[in-house]
C-alpha cells in the first residue's frame, strides 16, 4: 500500500501539471478550433520567467527566511505565469491572428505553431546557454508534512497538488460564472452569433490565449521548482498535456482538467504491475489515449468535434 | 413611408468572385415592417448579414439613422440597436435559456429585468424552459428563443432570417404574430422570408430579389396580387 500512496501522490503532482498545461490547449481550441501546439514553448517561457525573478528575490537559495518563502512562492507563481501570458499574447498576434485575417487554411496554421515552438525553444536555448539542467534556487527545505499508510508526502508535492487545484477551480468559476467567461463560451459555442450579440471576437481570442498562457506558466513554475529544467523541457509535458486534453475532450475545460490527472495517475500508477517499471511512463500515457478514443472518440466529457450545427 | 430608418445605394457584395448582390438600393422606415422577398440563394441572407455587419459590402453604401455604416464590425453595430436574428436561429446550444438571453444583454452592463420580464411574457415557454441547455429545445423554442435573445439588446432596427423556417403552421402564426407585437412596441422590423403570402401579410412593403438584385417592390397587397411573386412563392421561376 505504502508503493501505491507514493505513486499516486507522484501522479496526482505530475497530472495536476498536465491538468494546468492541458487547460490551455483546450480552451485555445475551444475558440479557433485549433491545436496551439506552440503552447509547450508557453509552458517552458513559465519557467525561465520566473527563474529569473526568484534568483534575483533570494540568490542562490540559502539564507531564504521562513517568513519569506511563501512571498517568494507566490512571485514565482505571479512571474511564470505573467510571462507565458505575454509569450502567448505575442503567439496569437504574430503567429496565428495574421492567418486569421487572410482566412488561411488550417494546414498553416499548424505549420505556423510548429514554426514558432521552433523559434521560442531555440530562442531560450541561446538566452540559457543550451542548458538543459536549470535548477530553481533552493529557497525552501522540501520537507515531508505527513505520510499516508508510510508514503510519505512532501511540502513541494502538496504546493503543487494544492495550487494547480486552486487555479483549476478559479478557472472554472470565471469561465461559469463571469462575463469574461460567458463570452469564451460564447465564441468556443458560436463565433459570428457571439460577434451579434457584440462581442469583439478579436479582444476575446486575444484573452482566451492569455488565460491559457497564466495556467501554463504557473504550470512551468511549478514543475521548474520539482526538476531539472532547460529549452527542450516542454517537449514531453506538452505532447502529455495534449493527450490529456483530448482524452477529457478537447474543447472540454473539466474534461481537461481530468484527463489531466488521469493521465498523470495512470501513468505512474502502472509502476505497481508487475513486470513494468517507469520506463513504461510514457508507453502507458498514449496507450491509455489511444484505448479511450477507440471506444470513446470524443474523449471522457467531450460530446461533439467541431461546432454545433 | 415615415422617415427613413435604414438606407441601402447601389450595395454590392462578393464572395470571392462572385457577386452576391449586384447594386441593391432600398429603404426601411423608422417603424415599418419590411419584408424581404426571394427564393433561395436570391441573395436575401447576404442583404441581412451585410447590415448587421457579418458582411462587408464591396461597393455601395449603408446608412442607417442618418450615419453611415458600413464597414462598423458586427459587434460595434449592435450598440446603434441593430440585432439580428439569424438564419437556423443559432442559439447557443450549450448555455442555458436564461444564459442565452442574458448573451442578448452582453451590450449591457447587467440584464434589465424589464425587458427580461417583458421577454419571458411574450414567450412564456421560455419562461417554462428557463434552467434548460439550448440545445434540447424544439425548433419553435429555438425560434422564440432566438427573438427574445435579440430583443434583450434593445433593439430599434430587429433583422428576422426567415424566422418562419422548419417551423409547423400554428408555431408559424404565433410568432408572426409576436414579430407584429414587437413592431407595435415601437421596433422596426426587416423581414426575410421565403414564406411569401405570410411575410407579406404582415409586412407594410416588401422587395423581391432575385439574383442579387431587386426585382419588384411595392406594398403588401400590390405584391401579393402581383403574377410574377404570385409564380414565385409556388415556387416556379420568376420571369424576368
Amino acid at each position: 500500500m505504502t508503493q501505491f500512496f507514493d505513486y499516486l501522490i507522484l501522479g496526482l503532482t505530475r497530472g495536476s501539471m498536465y491538468a494546468l498545461i492541458a487547460l490551455g490547449y483546450t480552451l485555445v481550441y475551444g475558440v479557433l478550433q485549433l491545436i496551439n501546439f506552440a503552447h509547450s514553448e508557453v509552458f517552458m517561457s513559465g519557467a525561465f520567467g520566473s527563474y529569473i525573478i526568484v534568483h534575483l528575490m533570494v540568490g542562490k537559495g540559502p539564507g531564504t527566511a521562513t517568513w519569506e518563502v511563501p512571498f517568494v512562492f507566490i512571485v514565482g507563481v505571479l512571474s511564470g505565469a505573467i510571462t507565458a501570458a505575454i509569450i502567448a499574447w505575442l503567439l496569437e498576434r504574430v503567429a496565428y491572428r495574421p492567418l486569421r485575417r487572410r482566412g488561411a487554411p488550417k494546414l498553416a496554421f499548424l505549420i505556423s505553431a510548429i514554426g514558432a515552438s521552433f523559434f521560442l525553444s531555440t530562442l531560450a536555448s541561446k538566452l540559457f546557454n543550451s542548458q538543459t539542467s536549470n535548477q530553481f534556487p533552493a529557497f525552501f527545505r522540501n520537507t515531508v508534512l505527513f505520510s499516508i499508510d508510510g508514503a510519505h508526502v512532501r511540502s513541494l508535492e502538496l504546493i503543487i497538488i494544492v495550487s494547480a487545484l486552486g487555479m483549476m477551480f478559479f478557472l472554472d468559476r470565471l469561465v461559469n460564472t463571469t462575463k469574461l467567461g460567458r463570452s469564451i463560451r460564447a465564441v468556443s459555442e458560436d463565433a459570428p452569433t457571439a460577434a451579434l450579440m457584440g462581442i469583439n471576437i478579436d479582444k476575446t481570442i486575444s484573452r482566451t490565449f492569455v488565460i491559457g498562457g497564466l495556467l501554463g506558466g504557473a504550470a512551468g513554475f511549478l514543475f521548474g521548482l520539482n526538476y531539472d529544467f532547460g529549452f527542450n523541457m516542454g517537449f514531453v509535458p506538452g505532447v502529455k498535456a495534449f493527450a490529456a486534453a483530448v482524452l477529457g475532450g478537447i474543447g472540454n475545460i473539466r474534461g481537461a482538467m481530468l484527463g489531466g490527472l488521469l493521465l498523470g495517475v495512470v501513468e505512474n500508477l502502472v509502476n505497481l504491475v508487475p513486470g513494468f517499471n517507469t520506463a513504461w511512463t510514457d508507453v502507458v500515457a498514449f496507450l491509455v489515449l489511444v484505448l479511450v478514443l477507440m471506444f470513446r472518440p470524443t474523449g471522457l466529457l467531450g460530446e461533439r468535434l467541431g461546432r454545433a450545427a | 413611408m415615415t422617415e427613413s430608418m435604414l438606407g441601402l445605394v447601389d450595395v454590392e457584395v462578393r464572395y470571392g468572385n462572385i457577386r452576391a448582390l449586384k447594386g441593391i438600393s432600398f429603404e426601411v422606415g423608422a417603424g415599418e415592417i419590411v419584408a424581404l422577398l426571394g427564393a433561395n440563394g436570391a441573395g436575401k441572407t447576404t442583404t441581412q448579414k451585410t447590415i448587421s455587419g457579418m458582411l462587408r459590402p464591396s461597393a455601395g453604401s449603408i446608412t442607417y439613422e442618418g450615419s453611415r455604416i458600413d464597414g462598423i464590425p458586427a459587434h460595434e453595430l449592435i450598440g446603434l440597436g441593430i440585432c439580428h436574428v439569424p438564419e437556423g436561429r443559432h442559439v447557443f446550444p450549450r448555455m442555458t435559456v436564461a444564459e442565452n438571453l442574458e448573451m442578448g444583454a452582453f451590450r449591457f452592463k447587467r440584464v434589465d429585468r424589464t425587458d427580461l420580464e417583458h421577454v419571458l411574457g411574450l414567450f412564456p415557454r421560455l419562461q417554462e424552459r428557463y434552467r434548460q441547455v439550448a440545445g434540447t429545445l424544439s425548433g419553435g423554442e429555438q425560434q422564440m428563443l432566438a427573438i427574445g435573445r435579440a430583443l434583450m439588446g434593445k433593439p430599434r432596427l430587429l433583422l428576422l432570417d426567415e424566422p418562419s423556417m422548419g417551423l409547423a403552421p400554428l408555431v408559424v402564426q404565433q410568432i408572426f404574430d409576436i414579430v407584429r407585437q414587437i413592431n407595435t412596441a415601437g421596433v422596426t422590423v426587416l423581414l426575410v422570408e421565403q414564406n411569401a403570402a405570410q411575410a407579406l401579410a404582415l409586412a407594410n412593403r416588401g422587395y423581391v430579389l432575385e439574383t442579387g438584385e431587386i426585382v419588384l417592390t411595392g406594398t403588401g397587397p400590390d405584391l401579393l396580387a402581383d403574377d410574377r411573386v404570385r409564380a414565385a412563392y409556388l415556387g416556379e421561376e420568376i420571369a424576368s
